[in-house]
């Protein structure tokens, strides 16, 4: 019945629109306007360019700025503080480019509309101009350039020696987080180990391994270089933890990294927004199938003794599940046998 | 032999062509080797894609501004994609978006575009019978005809099309496993692209052909409308690039087909270990965006070439820096091969590469600066009539600074850690390339429909629909910026999984709201289109008063264009109110010599040199008529 009623009130917009059409097409016929240039639909169309410009430069402020609080994220690493001010240094040039290069058009469109008592101008070129709209992008575009640049080279060098080590590999549609134990070393893995047992295919022939242990969340200290080691297992991921401004592909068969230094603790940065429920977390950022949207991971970022004290209280994957090295060799297993006794 | 004929510039066997030669219907509307007519099959095509990629981001942004939406409605004509509760299959709303950025990029904004006007105004504007080789064209359409049908059917797969992104990045792409599209739909998104590519590469060799070969009498490369350069340069890009593209797939073929570890590489998937060792699958990556990135510029030098094209005729005033607009023009083309790993700077890439592509990728934006101010001072003292061209061509420009400025955040590689793959790229590229080009295919529309089919387009309908559309587009794509700064990402099927971004719901189905009327906004132009295809009113020949060579041509033009000679070319084609001449307008073909009242300096230096050729000439017209009687 609704759909019958709709159907009938669509079909009577169209034909009032329809007939308004064909009335409007006779009248200009008849009065000879269709002939003119200078008609009255070119003035509205002058007039609607200002209208354009000063609505939606209106909105433009007004929701930007209301909204400044929502869209701002706060920033929990040391580099997103400095990537951040470049963001901002950008917007702001580009900003007043934009505003400056629409108020030209807009203007220029309203105010040079067709009148027959004018003519153009005719001016075809002038190099000068040419060569200063040339030279002054290249000149600021050079120092924003140069400021990324550096911000790059500095994200993007070493990790420092003593990186608190965390490896974080992607698969559909989770991530599993990996520390290297007290000695901050993470043992060798192989794809073609893995298994329902050993989900990350550690090789535990490799020694390094025995203190390796499992994490459900991510957790780092603050103020202490963090080096996360990132790779998938399956197809393409990509670890992406906003609030630190982090953002790294996970590629399998090529592992990746990005170090930075959390600078506020979860529960600062709860008290900075009032919100206690408030998590830092990973997302997944390439696309990798139908779960891509819910790889969620938290990030929980301590003070330094806190996480040492974490640290210490983990489990190495063979102590809680010993089976792992059941088939090592035996001075291996002999080894290992010490890291699952110990207390 | 009759191809030879038409593009050759031997005119006195011309006029005996038209008798001998009767078209059929097959031969003139189906196969056919007239430029106009395949011109008018990509737009048409064209269209018919658009609405299937504009239909396709309606249902996704139905999911995304309406996640709690019951989509049982759809049923009849998604069926299985939704389910039993009424909600959207997450494995089709990721088909879904693939196929959208498919569509669009190659069949919409490259062939409908490029399609369209370098095959219908290369002959007209340099003043040729027809392409180099008709026989060549109408094969580049048939090609890309069968790759939309092999496309359109991978839409009805059980298992869906092809759903890892329009990149298709392996491994996702490359395993059956990972994602339902990538098995039989994925095949046919790589069979139908092989289609596509080998369509393009014949269409670019024709167009760099014609361009180069067939220009008439006069028509210096100095005197070609900046059209006939943007859509020269757009071939020369794919001709180079599309290559690469073609060599990724192959690949990836291999990959899925024949065992091969090109891409792939250490992978555990569906409780298995894979064979595949030492790929990478950031191989993939660098080929794909060697097409990838020049693609960007394929889809928006076309639609820049007949915006300045337009923005001249419609403002009575020459281009603001013919010369400038051709070298940045140039400079895009050269530049745009080597920038293309920005998009890749968190992919694992070397950062020292990074910060090479870095500056390489700022370059960029010089000449995208310059074209910008050129622009404004074509307006600037103008006289300005705002037809729908018009209007879309300032539209266009509007867009083009508006997504071109973001780019600036994007190319700047510590700016692009935290933006990369969020709403903001999403924001970014729809509005510099998507959007743009859009209204530059537009503007091209309105602007040629006369010459296309003898009849005007409704100018009101036209109004309503670009100010409906103009204002939709910023409606859709702008708010993205914000979404994109507070970090949402992209492809996601609902964001409500993380506190972060667990917001803007409102925003969302705002801009849900804004896509939707837009999108029906288009049917405002469908009806004008074709309503005035066959009722609208009847075109005068030149009634842009405009100065280039099409406008020369009868209003119905047969194949061949010109029922007598060819047309001489004096001048270049932005003399619009020229000081001391009597109307605002001196069409290329009136010659300088005719002009004393507003030839400049120079110019009456060239007097001298025309009067000599033009006798030369015409001792060599007469020589010939004599052999032919």
């Amino acid at each position: 019945m609704y759909g019958l009623l709709i159907s009938i009130g669509v079909i009577l917009l169209i034909l009032v629109i329809w007939m308004v059409y064909r009335i409007q097409t006779l009248i200009s016929v008849a009065k000879g306007s269709d002939k003119k240039i200078a008609t009255t639909s070119n003035k509205v169309n002058a007039f609607l360019m200002m209208v354009f410009l000063i609505g939606c430069g209106v909105l433009m402020f007004w929701y930007s700025i209301k909204e400044f609080d929502n869209y701002q994220m706060p920033i929990a690493s040391e580099h997103g503080i400095i990537t951040d001010r470049l963001f901002w240094i950008t917007m702001a040039v580009t900003g007043f480019i934009f505003i400056l290069t629409h108020i030209l058009l807009f203007w220029f469109s309203y105010h040079y509309q067709y009148r027959d008592d004018r003519r153009a101008a005719y001016y075809p070129d002038n190099n000068k101009l040419e060569i200063i709209w040339t030279l002054v992008p290249a000149v600021v575009l050079t120092v924003l350039v140069v400021s990324g640049w550096k911000a790059w080279s500095d994200i993007t060098a070493p990790a420092p020696e003593e990186a608190h080590v965390v490896e974080i590999m992607g698969y559909q549609f989770a991530w599993d987080i990996r520390y290297g134990g007290m000695d901050n070393t993470l043992g060798d893995y192989d794809y073609r180990l893995t298994n329902a047992t050993n989900s990350r295919g550690i090789d535990f022939t490799d020694k390094n391994s025995f203190d390796d242990f499992p994490s459900q969340n991510v957790v780092i200290p603050k103020g202490e270089p963090v080096l996360f080691k990132i790779r998938a297992r399956d197809v393409l991921h990509s670890v992406f933890a906003p609030h630190m401004r982090l953002k790294m592909d996970a590629v399998p068969g090529m592992p990746t990294r990005f170090w930075f230094v959390p600078n506020k603790t979860t529960e600062e940065m709860r008290a900075e927004l009032g919100d206690e429920e408030f998590e830092y977390e990973i997302a997944c950022t390439e696309v990798c199938g139908n779960g891509h949207f819910s790889m969620r991971k938290v990030i929980r970022v301590v003070e330094p003794d806190e996480y040492r004290t974490w640290l210490a209280e983990q489990t190495p994957f063979i102590k809680s599940n010993p089976d792992l090295v059941a088939d090592l060799p035996a001075d291996l297993k002999e080894l290992a046998e010490i890291y699952i006794n110990e207390e | 032999m009759a191809v030879a004929n038409v593009s050759a510039h031997d005119v006195s066997n011309h006029d005996h062509h038209d008798h001998e030669h009767k078209d059929n219907f097959i031969t003139k509307y189906i196969f056919s080797t007239d430029h106009k007519m395949i011109a008018k099959q990509y737009l048409i095509s064209g269209m018919f894609w658009a609405f299937i990629g504009g239909f396709l981001s309606v249902l996704f942004r139905l999911q995304l501004g309406f996640p709690d939406m019951d989509l049982s409605f759809l049923r009849p004509l998604l069926g299985g994609w939704i389910d039993a509760s009424g909600k959207l299959d997450p494995n089709f709303y990721l088909a879904l978006v693939t196929m959208h950025g498919t569509i669009m990029v190659f069949f919409v904004l490259t062939a409908g575009l490029s399609g369209t006007f370098s095959n219908f105004l290369i002959p007209l504007q340099i003043g040729a019978r027809d392409m180099a080789s008709g026989f060549m064209n109408m094969l580049s359409y048939w090609f890309f005809f069968i790759s939309g049908v092999i496309m359109f059917a991978s839409l009805f797969l059980e298992k869906g099309p092809a759903a890892g992104g329009w990149v298709v990045y392996p491994p996702l792409s490359a395993l059956e496993q990972a994602i339902p599209g990538s098995g039989l739909g994925m095949t046919l998104w790589l069979i139908a692209m092989t289609f596509f590519i080998a369509s393009s590469l014949m269409g670019g060799i024709n167009y760099i052909t014609t361009v180069i070969n067939l220009r008439t009498r006069g028509m210096s490369f100095s005197r070609l409308p900046l059209t006939i350069w943007a859509f020269f340069l757009t071939a020369v890009i794919g001709l180079l690039s599309f290559p690469v593209l073609f060599s990724a797939a192959l690949l990836l073929v291999f990959d899925r087909s024949f065992g091969t570890s090109f891409y792939l590489s250490d992978i555990y998937i569906g409780g298995e270990a894979l064979p595949n060792t030492g790929g990478s699958a950031v191989l993939y990556q660098h080929l794909f965006w060697f097409l990838g990135h020049p693609e960007v510029y394929i889809v928006l030098l076309p639609a820049l070439g007949i915006t300045s094209e337009i923005i001249a005729t419609n403002s009575r005033k020459p281009i603001f820096g013919y010369k400038a607009m051709i070298i940045s023009m140039l400079g895009i083309t050269i530049l745009s091969f080597v920038v293309w790993a920005h998009h890749m700077f968190v992919s694992g890439l070397n950062p020292f590469l990074g910060s090479i592509f870095m500056f390489l990728t700022l370059i960029i934006a010089v000449p995208s600066a310059v074209k910008v101010f050129n622009y404004l001072t074509t307006l600037w003292r103008g006289n300005l009539r705002f037809t729908p061209g018009m209007l879309f061509s300032i539209g266009l420009v509007s867009f083009f600074i508006s997504g071109g400025l973001t780019g600036i955040f994007l190319g700047n590689s510590a700016i692009d850690i935290q933006l990369h793959d969020t709403y903001f790229v999403v924001a970014h590229f729809h509005l510099v390339m998507g959007s743009a080009s859009f209204f530059g295919m537009m503007a091209g529309v309105y602007h040629w429909f006369p010459k296309m089919f003898g009849r005007m387009m409704d100018e009101k309908l036209g109004h309503v629909h670009f100010w409906l559309t103009f204002v939709g587009v910023y409606m859709v794509f702008f708010p993205m910026h914000y979404i994109g700064i507070a970090g949402f990402p992209r492809r996601y099927y609902s964001w409500t999984n993380f506190s972060f971004s667990d917001m803007y719901t409102d925003l969302n189905m705002f801009v849900s709201v804004a896509a939707i009327v837009t999108f029906v906004a288009q049917f405002i132009f469908i009806f004008n289109f074709f309503y005035s295809m066959y009722k609208g009113r009847k075109a005068s020949p030149n009634p842009w008063q405009s100065n280039t060579l099409e406008w020369t041509t009868p209003i119905h033009p047969g194949h061949g264009n010109w029922p007598g000679e060819i047309p001489a070319v004096y001048r270049w084609p932005y003399d619009y109110s020229k000081p001391g001449a009597r109307e605002d307008f001196i069409p290329q073909t009136v010659p300088l010599s005719a002009t004393p009242e507003s030839n400049l300096p120079h110019e009456n230096k060239l007097v001298q040199l025309e009067k000599e050729i033009m006798a030369e000439e015409g001792d060599v017209l007469v020589a010939n008529e004599s052999k032919e009687s």
